[in-house]
C-alpha cells in the first residue's frame, strides 16, 4: 500500500491536442493519501473515469506521472501496479463458478491453494454470498453478479487501491444502501485506500471520507463532505452538492457589501475591486423568510413540501432562488422579504471562491 | 368474452403458405412420390414399396461415399473452425485495416462455387497450375488427377480457403461485441493471454460459433460443385461425395426411385446429424448453468 501521487497530469485522447478544450483531463496534482475512502464526484463526462483508468493502468496519460509511493509506475502495465478495479457493469466469468471467480485474481497470481480456499470464504461471507459459492456465476441476477466483481475486487489484501466506477449503478435502491454500508465496513476491516467514482452526491457523501469534485476535466474542490456543503470553492460544487444546490446570482462587489439590481446586502468580510463575472453564492439552508420584515422583496412562487422540511421558490428580481424552511417554521404565500446569512455568503469570481478580508470581531 | 369468427386471416397467410407450397412442399412430395414407384418411362410408374430404400440401404457405393462424406466434413469443421477463430483474433479492433481485412475476408465467400472449383482446378494443375507446377518442380509427387490423397488435400485445402472466412467473420462479430470492461478486469486480474481466451472470448464467442458450425457442417456435408468441377468424383472414386453420388444416379444412370429414396435419406441424415449438435450444444450451455 502507498501514497499515490498525480503529479502534473494531463490527458487528451487525441494525440496532438491543439487548445485546452482537447484535453478530457485538463493540468492537475492531485494526492490521495493511503488508506483513505475518497469519491469522485462529478457529472458524465467530466473526466472522472479517464482519472480512474489512469490510475489503474489501463489509459497512459498524455503527460504527467503517476507515483506509488517514491515509484514512478507512469509506464507500469495495468497488472504490474497492483490495483483492484470495479467497473460500472457486472464483470463475471460466465464459465466460472461463483467460487472461482473470487479465487480467479488469486490463483492468476499463484497464491497457495489453501490460503485462497480461506480468503475466498472470507470474502463470500462478506458478500453474503457463502451459500452460493458453488453455483455457477452466469445464472445469477445483476445485483449478485456485481458482489461478485466487487469481491473479486476485494480479494487480494496487498492491493495499492482499490478502485471503483460508479459500481452500484446497476443495482436496485435497497441493495445499494446495503452493498455501500459493506463497503464502508471493508475499508474500516482492511484500510486499504478506496477511490469510489460516482454522479451521485448521496453516495458520494456517505461513502467518503474526502470527496474530489470534478467538472469539465478539473479538479475543482477537494474536501470533506462538510468543507464541500460549507464552502463550496466553485459555483459547480455549489450547484451540484446540496439539493436544491446553492442560489448563485449576479452581482456587483465593494467593499462589505454586494449589490444585486441597485439592493445592498452585507457580506462579512472585505473584498477588493473584483474584475469579470462576479457572482455571490448562499445556500437555501441560509436564507431567512418573513412577512414585511427586513430584507429584500421576493415573491413566493410554489412551496414544496418534502418531509423533513420545506422547500421554497422565489422570485427575486426576476430570477427563481429556492429556500430551505426548517420544519416547525411558518412559512406561507404571503411572506415577501429574504435575508441572507452574511457569514454564509460567498463571492465567486469566474465561478471560483474569492477570499475576502474578515471583517473584525468574525469569525469565518 | 365472445370472439368474433373472422376468417379474413386466412387470406394474410396465404401467400406464405403458396410460397411454401411451390418451394418446398410440392417439390419434396414430387421426391416422396417418386422414391415409391418405378417407370420404364412414357410416364408409367408402378407401385414399388420400399424397395428403392432397402436397395439404397444395402448399397455398398452409397455407404462408401457416406463414409467418405463423413470423413469429409469432420476435417473440414476440425480445420475450419479453429483457423477462422484463430484468424478472427488476429484481426485488427479499430481503425481503417478493419474495413481492409472485412472485404478481403469477404472475398472468397463472393465467387460463384463453380469458379472456386475452376479456379482450383487450374491452380493445381501439374503442367500450367501454377501451384501444381511449383510442386513439381519442387520435386513433390503431386498430382490430383490421379493421385487420391492428392485429390483429398487438394479439395480440403480448397474448401478451407473458400470458406474459413465465414468461421473467422462470425467470430469476428462474437468478439467485438464482448464490451472493453472484460478485458479491462481481465488485465487487472492479472489474466494470461489463454485465461482471457478460455474464459471471456470463448464463451461469449460460444453463440456465434454454434451457428458457424452448423452453417459449415451442412454445407460441406453437401458439398457438390466444387469437387464435381475439381475432380469430377475421381480418381476413381475417391472423391465422391453423397451428392456426386446422387447425382450420378438421378441424372447420369436416370433411376430415378433409387436417387429419390437416396435424397430423402440423405435429407434426414443432415437434418438428424444438425439436430444432434444443436441439442448438445445447447445442452452444454445449460448444463454449465445449473
Amino acid at each position: 500500500m502507498a501514497r499515490i501521487h498525480l503529479s502534473n497530469l494531463a490527458h487528451s485522447y487525441s494525440g496532438t491536442p491543439r487548445s485546452e478544450a482537447d484535453y478530457a483531463l485538463k493540468r492537475l496534482d492531485l494526492v490521495w493519501d493511503d488508506g483513505s475512502a475518497y469519491a469522485l464526484l462529478g457529472p458524465s463526462g467530466c473526466g472522472k473515469t479517464t482519472l480512474l483508468n489512469i490510475i489503474s493502468g489501463l489509459i497512459i496519460p498524455s503527460e504527467g506521472q503517476i507515483l506509488f509511493g517514491e515509484e514512478d509506475v507512469t509506464q507500469l502495465p495495468t497488472a504490474a501496479r497492483n490495483i483492484a478495479q470495479v467497473f460500472q457493469f457486472p464483470v463475471v466469468y460466465d464459465t466460472m463458478t461463483v467460487r472461482e471467480n473470487l479465487a480467479f485474481p488469486l490463483v492468476n497470481r499463484g497464491a497457495d491453494r489453501d490460503y485462497v480456499r480461506r480468503r475466498v470464504e472470507q470474502i463470500a461471507d462478506m458478500i453474503g454470498m457463502a451459500d452460493v459459492l458453488d453455483r455457477a456465476a452466469r445464472r445469477l441476477t445483476a445485483d449478485a453478479k456485481q458482489k461478485i466483481s466487487l469481491g473479486r475486487g476485494m480479494v487480494r489484501e496487498d492491493v495499492n487501491a482499490i478502485l471503483f466506477d460508479e459500481p452500484l449503478t446497476v443495482i436496485d435502491p435497497h441493495m445499494k444502501w446495503e452493498l455501500r454500508t459493506q463497503l464502508k465496513a471493508l475499508h474500516r476491516e482492511f484500510g486499504h485506500t478506496m477511490i469510489y467514482v460516482t454522479h451521485d452526491q448521496t453516495e458520494a457523501l456517505t461513502f467518503a471520507d474526502k470527496v474530489v469534485v470534478m467538472y469539465d476535466g478539473q479538479v475543482v474542490q477537494t474536501g470533506t463532505p462538510a468543507e464541500l456543503f460549507e464552502r463550496p470553492a466553485h459555483t459547480f460544487v455549489g450547484y451540484f452538492i446540496g439539493s436544491p444546490g446553492m442560489n448563485v446570482i449576479p452581482a456587483r462587489v465593494e467593499g462589505t457589501s454586494a449589490h444585486v439590481e441597485g439592493v445592498e446586502i452585507p457580506l462579512d468580510a472585505s473584498y477588493p475591486a473584483l474584475s469579470g463575472k462576479v457572482e455571490i453564492g448562499v445556500r437555501p439552508e441560509f436564507l431567512t423568510l418573513s412577512k414585511d420584515g427586513p430584507g429584500l422583496p421576493v415573491r413566493v412562487r410554489r412551496i414544496e413540501d418534502v418531509g423533513r422540511h420545506r422547500i421554497v421558490r422565489l422570485e427575486f428580481f426576476g430570477r427563481e432562488i429556492n429556500v430551505v424552511v426548517p420544519e416547525g417554521r411558518p412559512v406561507s404565500q404571503e411572506m415577501n422579504r429574504v435575508v441572507f446569512d452574511p457569514a454564509r455568503v460567498g463571492v465567486y469570481v469566474e465561478d471560483r471562491l474569492v477570499e475576502g478580508r474578515m471583517l473584525q470581531g468574525r469569525a469565518a | 368474452m365472445d370472439k368474433t369468427v373472422n376468417q379474413k386471416a386466412w387470406f394474410l397467410v396465404l401467400p406464405v403458405l403458396v410460397l411454401v407450397a411451390f418451394s418446398a412442399v410440392i417439390p419434396l412430395m414430387t421426391v416422396v412420390n417418386y422414391s415409391f414407384q418405378d417407370t420404364f418411362g412414357q410416364n408409367v410408374f408402378f407401385w414399388a414399396g420400399f424397395e428403392w430404400f432397402e436397395q439404397v440401404l444395402a448399397s455398398e457405393r452409397i455407404r462408401d461415399a457416406l463414409g467418405r462424406q463423413i470423413l469429409f466434413s469432420a476435417i473440414i469443421l476440425a480445420i475450419e473452425v479453429p483457423l477462422g477463430i484463430l484468424v478472427a483474433l488476429c484481426m485488427p479492433r479499430k481503425g481503417i485495416w478493419v474495413s481492409v481485412c472485412l472485404v478481403l475476408m469477404a472475398l472468397p465467400l463472393l465467387i460463384p462455387w463453380n469458379v472456386v472449383g475452376t479456379i482450383w482446378q487450374v491452380f493445381a494443375r501439374v503442367d500450367i497450375g501454377l501451384l501444381g507446377r511449383t510442386l513439381s518442380e519442387l520435386g513433390i509427387d503431386y498430382n490430383y488427377t490421379q493421385d487420391a490423397l492428392d485429390a483429398w488435400i487438394t479439395i480440403i485445402v480448397m474448401d478451407v480457403w473458400h470458406w474459413t472466412s465465414l468461421v473467422a467473420l462470425l467470430a469476428y462479430a462474437g468478439l467485438v461485441s464482448i464490451p472493453s470492461a472484460y478485458y479491462q478486469a481481465a488485465k487487472i486480474d492479472q489474466a494470461s493471454r489463454w485465461k482471457v481466451f478460455r474464459y471471456i472470448e470463448l464463451p461469449k464467442m460460444q453463440g456465434v460459433l454454434l451457428i458457424a458450425i452448423l452453417l459449415r457442417f451442412m454445407d460441406s456435408f453437401m458439398i457438390y460443385t466444387e469437387p464435381f468441377v475439381l475432380t469430377g468424383g475421381g480418381p476413381g472414386n475417391a472423391t465422391t461425395f453423397l451428392s456426386i453420388d446422387l447425382v450420378k444416379t438421378a441424372i447420369g444412370q436416370f433411376d430415378l426411385g433409387p436417387a429419390a429414396a437416396f435424397s430423402l435419406i440423405y435429407f434426414l441424415v443432415i437434418l438428424l446429424i444438425s439436430w444432434v449438435f444443436y441439442t448438445v450444444m445447447v445442452n452444454l450451455d445449460k448444463k454449465e448453468g445449473v
